[in-house]
């Protein structure tokens, strides 16, 4: 019993102190994106990591989430005589949740993953130590990009799986299903307000900034070589979508 | 001149420096040599400003750099370079990139220069052009050893240090590896730390020696004293002795 209490108390302490340690992390990463060189290059590489290379999958989630919601809206409408409100129902749905915590998720799966085997990688191959002692601040050079990178790359995929989404939801509910063209972006326009956008924006920032800082946490301080990056890559995808779901909730009773 | 005082550093309670005292004269090469594991990459990490030790100073010139921070331990790297035990060449630029990674980073010159002295150092290491474009992942082990002595010296640093130069190589390129350090240490007149365990190649580079045991230095001298060394875990070292004993 002891032993269980003990272990309990140790692991509560390691979280927080990782929790200490990540809040620093991001603080001395967004701190140099202040202080020259500024590496706008760098950045625009990032950006095309992290965004462009997850634009296929963000398309596909988008597409079958907007389809599901359409299907599943339609049928429950219906027993109410109000597929009209189809629209409305999947432009809230995906603008004020589905979009922000499905981006998310897809690109922590994809894009943080990836950023954790790289630094993970560079860090055990000396790579990190190697731009130290060419007196290149490894975190100004490998991570700041990243994060800044994260801030700008996830609310622009999650606009885009807005669209897609609603798109999705045309698909089925109009072209398929026969509810009215006219309807459903009527709808769509009557009842998102600037505060459902707003929202989706701030979560989307949120989120990204947090997969990102987890990804290059994780790989930053990967030890114990192939094992240790292969263990800090799931941790990565584990812990920046529970973070994403907390996340969502804490910020959606913010704006509720 | 490098100088190590009295040097601890202990990691999860375990001893690994035990009071080092050692100097490094300028313009010399010294090899540090020991058993695997015994060291001699930590007391090089230390001297680099990787790591802080728990005891003990690291002077450079006179100055103490384990109390260095900021901008004044960044000034003290710019006069130095490390060649890594696995390269360390950035994954995702090629060959010529990394050459010129510094020179990019801490130099305003001209592309055409930076492309010049590159191409320069390339010839140095007998490397033929094509290699420029290639990635570090399609080269052989001593071919990234080459590229990385190349960025190592693009900034013609004072002082060099190598960690392990000539580990995982088969000897005829352990030998070219250390001739290349011979013939580019004749040419600049650097200082140099080697830190290796291939007896007795790497005697073939040394001015100076010194033995690493169990957290210690317990020998140090020129190659031929080292090799004529009374001291039995020297000499027990020297001729590759099992010792299962050992850790």
């Amino acid at each position: 019993m002891i032993d269980f209490i003990r272990s309990v108390g140790s692991r509560s302490l390691d979280i927080v102190r990782e929790a200490g340690g990540m809040v620093l992390f991001l603080l001395e990463g967004l701190a140099l994106a202040l202080v020259p060189p500024f590496r706008p290059r760098r950045v625009l590489q990032e950006i095309q990591l992290i965004g462009v290379k997850s634009m296929l999958i963000i398309l596909l989630t988008a597409a079958f989430t907007g389809m599901v919601l359409a299907l599943q809206g339609y049928y429950t409408l219906r027993k109410y005589g109000s597929e009209g409100a189809l629209g409305s129902a999947v432009a809230l749905s995906l603008i004020r949740e589905m979009g922000p915590v499905l981006t998310g998720i897809m690109v922590s799966a994809r894009a943080g993953s990836a950023v954790t085997a790289e630094i993970g990688i560079m860090r055990i191959t000396e790579q990190l130590d190697a731009l130290d002692t060419m007196a290149v601040n490894p975190m100004q050079y490998v991570v700041m990009p990243k994060l800044i990178a994260g801030l700008i790359a996830v609310p622009l995929l999650t606009a885009i799986f807005d669209v897609m989404g609603i798109l999705g939801g045309y698909l089925i509910g109009v072209v398929l299903l026969g509810v009215s063209s006219g309807s459903y972006f009527s709808g769509m326009v009557q009842s998102v307000v600037p505060l459902d956008i707003n929202g989706g924006i701030v979560k989307s920032l949120v989120f990204g900034l947090t997969i990102i800082l987890v990804a290059c946490f994780k790989g930053y301080y990967t030890e114990h070589g192939a094992e240790g990056v292969s263990r800090a890559t799931n941790q990565t995808v584990v812990l920046s979508a529970v973070l994403v779901l907390a996340w969502d909730y804490v910020l959606t009773s913010f704006f509720m | 001149m490098i100088q190590v005082i009295d040097l601890h550093k202990s990691f999860n309670g375990q001893k690994v420096l035990d009071g080092i005292n050692l100097t490094i004269p300028t313009g010399e090469i010294t090899v540090v040599i020991g058993k695997s594991g015994v060291g001699k990459s930590v007391l090089l990490k230390h001297i680099i400003g990787l790591l802080k030790p728990d005891r003990g100073q690291v002077l450079v010139d006179g100055v103490d750099i384990s109390t260095l921070r900021g901008k004044k331990l960044q000034e003290f790297k710019k006069h130095f370079a490390v060649l890594f035990q696995g390269g360390a060449l950035f994954d995702s630029l090629n060959v010529f990139e990394n050459i010129a990674f510094p020179l990019r980073e801490k130099t305003r010159l001209p592309e055409a220069e930076i492309a010049s002295r590159v191409r320069l150092r390339l010839e140095q290491m007998h490397l033929s052009a094509d290699v420029e474009s290639k990635f570090p992942d399609e080269l052989s082990g001593g071919m990234k050893k080459r590229v990385a002595l190349a960025r190592a010296m693009i900034q013609e640093p004072e002082i060099i240090f190598f960690d392990e130069p000539v580990t995982g190589l088969d000897p005829p390129m352990s030998n070219t590896v250390f001739h290349l350090i011979n013939e580019t240490h004749r040419a600049s007149g650097y200082t140099a730390m080697v830190v290796a365990h291939d007896i007795p190649e790497v005697f073939q580079i040394a001015d100076h020696v010194a033995m690493l045991h169990k957290g210690r230095i317990v020998a140090h001298g020129s190659p031929e004293e080292i090799q004529n060394h009374t001291d039995p875990v020297v000499q027990s070292f020297i001729k590759g002795e099992v010792d299962f004993l050992e850790g």
